[in-house]
């Protein structure tokens, strides 16, 4: 069983090659190929999952070795693939939502002369996420995590002739690599530390080092699950994101590549385990993106960064319980799996609005949406939701452990972190709320409206095929686009609930992350009970401001709060005054000094050279009487020479 | 007396490169093909070297020794180890690409022109070119060595000087200026490295008595050779000097950007994928193999003038308008890798230094040659005057980003493993040079990126609206050049296994053992 | 008469004609100085045959005969030519390689 571990990440891998290298010819069925590959790939992890299933809890891990990739004295790099527990959510995860994505952007993508190879990028994206989680050495699953990486970057620069979408792809790919630099760094550390960089050699020697240099590298993995997950401080590139297609938003910036950082640290869990002082880090950086995303999430009125703004907060909430160690992984998987519903739905949602309505983003021009889009609205509605934790739905059950975990941290840090959490549920009750308000209820404000206003241009170029500044005209989407959203609303109801009766994702995990159960101070049921009131207060105010009164189609100015949350809480400001124009100086500088000084030093001496033998050449004069007195001059001193050596 | 074969391996593009200039001027095709046809021979000849050589064997392999100036101890000795032979390879591997990429490079100009250019001769420089490039990896006599790592700058002086791109913004007269002062610095800058060499040469004549890198190596090794602490250090500065200017490092390296910048694609391709590694080539096996202990001593401060090197083309490369010169201060920064790997003295560390040389030249080549074809398109060299080509020429632009991702080592290409290795090498025995290193790879994403967004994204130009896609002989160009190194970045073991050894014998020339982790966890 | 007088007359002619080479303009008269200074040779080297008791010396100095006639001949040659071409045997004039 174990060889078709490597075909799951085969199947789409084929895809990409076949879709990019085919060239038009692959035009008509291109995206049914992609499709295909990708569904091929989910049935493949299907199978290993049946397979799973029937072993025993404690046999669960297949491993898979292909060949040996960088043999160098003392360094053992192969392609060796693991199967686990852990892998294997991911696995069914990826390829689901993947292949459900696929089938959505046959619809989206219609009018897309360049259809077939966003697909082949699609499925390159698969098969680079699924390396990421199979690999089971640490060098692997860097090649996954920049593979990704790269996808992402094609993905969200893929309608290139937008210089807005090229600029927010290269950002994201730098971003990235600045936390991939921790990933390097992190696997040197333990290459010098272990002698190798392999899960097994790694986790189970742990012990025998220094807590010091656990630290080390804990940071720096932390540094990478930074910078792929979004989080503080290296957030800036998912707002950004949001230029590439909708789906691509769903697959990769909400459900999957960005979760990619969580998976790193419960990957990571031994390591994080025995160095408190990174957990407690983790745990900042998770507190403080869930705020961050949270308020930035409050404050925009582009549909997809609103979102983009949700993701970033609830992937805080997931780096948070991983933070807390045991305790919290297994809850940090499952709000990824239940949010990988229900944020892929939302997302396709938003998709399906857009695609409705000229491609416009900007809330404020929505409203009234719901008779036009009933099946929009109502899987939209049960992802909104899941995602505030409505009873009984997946977010609840997911998120509410998060908040129990950290409140049983214990200590100021854990009343810190579980009031964090709490607050957060309630910033995330009224952002979506609000959401959800300007988009389906209230006025129809996008009545008289030409679209396509300058400071919001269409995302999707589809809208040329409908008239510039035609009015809207909501209407629902195909079926091939609705049917995903529907089993994505069906997951978002259901998986939390499926996932909790009886713990079964505890007992299936468990074998590879480990659980523990802590003391909290307060009890279960006071942590729902707060996490309910939050949720009331949330939607409450949202409600209160957008819900009873009309909503303004131009954005009022906002307190200083919004103004700066509308910004990204000017941390892209920050970026752009001391990165960006800083970097432009040094590099202006350098290219100055290579010219003028180290090339000035070579010119120079070759100029000095120059200089040397001008003056030296005034003394070939050309006067024949010249010549003949250093003629002279010469001789005599070869003589007086000649009788000085004698005389000596 | 066994057949010469690296003999013939040189001495075949040499011919071939006599053959190619005595074609009559009307026959220039025929020249062309005549020095593709030699190329792809000497292709066959470096492939029969390549399967010949036993990587488990002796170092030296399929050597020829032969008395030549007696009364000085210079001898014709030939003789390739497992770096030598992937450089041999690497070098005939890019000839024939190089050949079919500037197939209409020297094509005559347009009638009008006052300038001459005779196509034969491009062609046969390029092959003479490739016939000392090969000696010089396969020299194993010091003063073999220095004639052929001298005698390359000639043809290198005339390709660059006489052939530059077609078109130039400024007119003829001004683009030929700066062609002739990018070709004589080119000259000079490496005469002046090889007369320090040649002062050294001498001085290790006077010290050893031969020649020999084999036997110097050796009596050196068994102690039979004792050198003076300062005269060592004397010594391998001269030749590190020479190396150092050919490779290029920091702050020697101001020619490089020059001598690309001015000459047509294909011979900056062949000035910085084959070329330059002579000199990286050279450091490795006659820096440490004859003066170990001065290596050792000069060590920090080279790794010092790596780690700049890397930074510093790297920044450099991100303040460049022209796209040529980019490329060039990339590889400044690529040669600041390879150079640190090789001083870090790991296993890792050169064991990816060579192989670092090989996806260099193979990374380089590729963009570098679609950044060709692109310039011959547009007839500029700036990235302002390029925008939005993905969407008239999509075949292009993805070469391009494919050579560019791999430029900026991207996992899953060739040049990962390589760069990961020598910083992973690095890292075990200097860990703060290791990290500040790996900036280079931000760094790397952000000119590579850069570069691509403003030449191929965006809103189209009007002036490259009519560019045409890439054309088939481009493709055979290109097309192989990617496989391999999407091949060597997923299975780079048939170079790591050819390579080992000869590093492993490199370490011992230099008594260093790699660090132990502090905890054994691999066993 | 003591030969080492002869010596003496040779230098200070020598000193004459190299004076003469070195400050005179005239073409002539650097000539004549020239002759001058192969004369006093041709006087030192019979002086020393005479001094030594062999015939080299005297032998040279036929050589040095040939070799300033010969020299005349063309001396004399490129002097009258330039005085054609330039109007003036002044030496100075003719500096064609100054730049």
């Amino acid at each position: 069983m174990e060889n078709l571990i490597a075909l799951l990440i085969a199947a789409p891998l084929l895809g990409a090659a076949v879709l990019l290298v085919g060239g038009r010819r692959l035009d008509a069925v291109g995206h049914w190929i992609g499709t295909l590959l990708s569904a091929a790939s989910f049935v493949i992890g299907l199978v290993l999952f049946a397979g799973l299933l029937g072993r025993d809890a404690g046999s669960r891990t297949l491993i898979q070795h292909l060949f040996s990739w960088i043999p160098v004295a003392g360094f053992q790099a192969d392609v060796t693939f693991r199967l686990d527990q852990l892998s294997m959510t991911f696995v069914l995860l990826i390829t689901g939502v993947g292949s459900l994505i696929h089938l959505y952007s046959v619809g989206y993508m219609e009018h897309d002369e360049r259809r077939r190879r966003f697909f082949g990028y699609l499925n390159l994206f698969l098969a680079a996420m699924l390396l990421l989680v199979l690999a089971d050495n640490y060098l692997l699953l860097y090649v996954g995590w920049e593979g990704v990486g790269l996808a992402s970057y094609l993905l969200i620069g893929f309608w290139q002739h937008k210089p807005s979408a090229a600029t927010a792809a290269k950002k994201a790919f730098l971003v990235n690599r600045v936390g991939d630099m921790g990933l390097s760094i992190a696997i040197m550390l333990m290459f010098t530390t272990f002698g190798s960089f392999a899960f097994g050699p790694v986790f189970s020697h742990v012990g025998d080092t220094s807590q010091g240099k656990l630290t080390a590298i804990a940071l720096m993995l932390l540094l990478a699950a930074c910078g792929k997950s979004a989080q503080v401080p290296l957030q800036s590139w998912l707002g950004d994101a949001m230029e590439g297609p909708t789906p691509v938003s769903a697959l990769i910036h909400a459900a999957t590549m960005v979760t990619a950082g969580v998976y790193l640290i419960v990957r990571s869990g031994a390591v994080f385990n025995a160095a408190p002082d990174a957990q407690l880090a983790v745990t900042v950086v998770g507190a403080v993106t869930l705020l961050f995303g949270a308020i930035v999430g409050c404050a925009k009125d582009d549909i997809k960064k609103a979102l983009a703004g949700s993701t970033m907060s609830q992937i805080g909430y997931m780096v948070l319980a991983a933070g807390l160690g045991p305790i919290g992984y297994v809850f940090a998987i499952m709000h990824l799996v239940t949010h990988g519903f229900f944020k892929a739905g939302l997302f396709l949602g938003a998709g399906s609005v857009m695609h409705g309505m000229n491609d416009e983003v900007d809330m404020r021009r929505y409203g009234g949406l719901r008779k036009y889009m009933p099946v929009t609205f109502i899987t939209f509605g049960l992802g909104y939701l899941a995602i505030i934790g409505f009873p009984g739905l997946s977010g609840f059950f997911s998120k509410d452990k998060i908040i129990e975990a950290a409140f049983a941290k214990g200590g100021t840090e854990g009343w810190i972190l579980g009031g964090a959490a709490l607050l957060g549920a309630a910033i995330t009750a009224f952002y979506m709320t609000r959401v959800m308000l300007m988009t389906f209820f209230g006025e129809e404000r996008w009545r008289n409206q030409p679209t396509r206003s300058p400071e919001a241009p269409s995302a999707e170029p589809a809208a040329e095929h409908r008239g510039e500044h035609a009015e809207p005209h909501p209407h629902e989407s195909p079926k091939v686009m609705t049917i995903p959203m529907i089993v994505l609303a069906v997951g978002s109801v259901f998986g939390g609930a499926f996932f909790s009766i009886g713990d079964r994702f505890l007992h299936w995990l468990e074998p590879v992350t480990g659980h523990s159960e802590g003391n909290s101070p307060v009890s279960a049921w006071t942590v729902t009970g707060a996490t309910m009131v939050c949720l009331v207060v949330g939607v409450a105010i949202a409600w209160a401001q957008y819900g009873r009164k009309p909503v303004p189609a131009v954005a009022p100015r906002g307190s200083l709060l919004t103004r700066a949350a509308r910004r990204d809480l000017l941390q892209d400001d920050f970026n752009h005054v001391v990165l960006v124009r800083g970097g432009e100086h040094l590099t202006r500088s350098l290219v100055y000094v290579d010219h003028t000084l180290v090339d000035g030093v070579v010119n120079g001496t070759a100029a000095g050279f120059g200089g040397l033998s001008g003056r030296l050449r005034r003394v070939q004069n050309g006067f024949a009487r010249s010549y003949a007195v250093s003629m002279f001059g010469g001789a005599a001193l070869l003589v007086a020479a000649t009788l000085l050596m004698r005389a000596v | 007396m066994s057949f010469p074969l690296l003999t013939v391996t040189a001495a075949l593009p040499a011919l071939g490169a006599v053959a190619t200039a005595a074609v009559p001027a009307a026959r220039r095709t025929a020249a062309k093909w005549l020095a593709l046809v030699v190329s792809l021979a000497t292709l066959a000849l470096a492939i029969t070297v390549l399967v010949r050589f036993d990587p488990g064997g002796a170092r030296y392999q399929l050597t020829e020794s032969h008395a030549w100036i007696a009364d000085f101890g210079v001898r014709y000795e030939l003789g390739v180890d497992g770096i030598g032979v992937a450089l041999v390879a690497l070098t005939a591997l890019l000839i024939p690409f190089i050949i079919l990429a500037g197939w209409h490079d020297a094509d005559p100009l347009e009638t009008g022109s006052r300038r001459w250019r005779p196509t034969q001769g491009f062609f046969a420089l390029i092959l003479a070119v490739e016939a000392m490039v090969v000696l010089s990896f396969e020299a194993t006599d010091v003063f073999l060595f220095y004639i052929f790592f001298e005698a390359m700058l000639i043809p290198m002086y005339f390709l660059i000087g006489g052939f530059g791109d077609r078109a130039h913004e400024h007119g003829e007269e001004t683009a030929s200026t700066q062609r002739s002062y990018a070709a004589v610095k080119f000259l000079l800058y490496n005469l002046v490295g090889g007369l320090i060499m040649l002062a050294a040469v001498i001085g290790l004549y006077v010290v050893a008595g031969n020649f020999s890198l084999q036997e110097i190596a050796h009596a050196r090794a068994t102690g039979s050779l004792h050198m003076a602490t300062s005269t060592e250090r004397w010594l391998f500065l001269g030749f590190f000097f020479a190396f150092a200017v050919k490779a290029p490092l920091w702050p020697l390296h101001t020619w490089l950007p020059n001598a690309m910048q001015e000459s047509t694609a294909p011979v900056a391709v062949l000035i910085t994928a084959v070329v330059d590694k002579v000199g990286t080539f050279a450091m490795l096996r006659f820096c440490l193999g004859l003066f170990p202990e001065a290596s050792k001593w000069a060590t920090p401060v080279i790794l010092v003038l790596a780690l700049i090197s890397i930074l510093y083309g790297a920044l450099l490369a991100v303040g460049q308008r022209d796209i040529k010169r980019l490329v060039a201060y990339a590889s400044i920064s690529h040669f600041g890798f390879i150079i640190m790997g090789i001083f870090a003295m790991t296993s890792q560390g050169q064991s990816g230094a060579t192989l670092y040389m090989v996806n260099h030249g193979l990374s380089t080549a590729a963009l570098l040659l679609v950044v060709g074809f692109l310039i011959s398109r547009r007839g500029s060299r700036l990235i302002a005057d390029y925008g939005g080509v993905q969407k008239v020429a999509p075949v292009l632009a993805g070469t391009f980003l494919i050579g560019g991702l791999a430029t900026l080592s991207l996992p899953g290409l060739a040049p990962f493993v390589s760069e990961f290795l020598v910083l992973v090498g690095t890292f075990t025995r200097y860990p703060a040079i290791g990290i500040v290193a790996t900036l280079g790879i931000v760094l790397a994403a952000l000119y590579v990126l850069v570069l691509y967004q403003r030449t191929m994204t965006g809103p189209v130009k009007p002036q490259v609206s009519a560019m045409p896609d890439l054309r088939v002989r481009e493709l055979v160009v290109v097309a192989p050049l990617i496989a391999l190194l999407i091949f060597l970045g997923v299975y780079p073991k048939p170079v790591t296994d050819i390579v080992n050894p000869a590093v492993k014998q490199t370490m011992s020339d230099v008594h260093k053992k790699d660090p132990k982790p502090e905890v054994e966890a691999a066993k | 008469m003591n030969p080492v007088n002869y010596l003496y007359l040779a230098a200070l002619l020598f000193t004459i004609g190299a004076t003469g080479v070195l400050i005179r303009r005239n073409a002539i008269v650097v000539f004549m100085c020239i002759e001058l200074m192969l004369n006093a040779c041709n006087l030192a080297f019979v002086t020393f045959s005479r001094m030594h008791g062999n015939l080299d010396g005297q032998i040279i100095a036929f050589f040095t005969m040939v070799v300033a006639a010969a020299e005349v001949v063309v001396g004399l040659a490129i002097i009258v030519s330039l005085f054609r071409t330039r109007h003036s045997a002044s030496v100075d004039d003719a500096s064609l390689m100054k730049l």
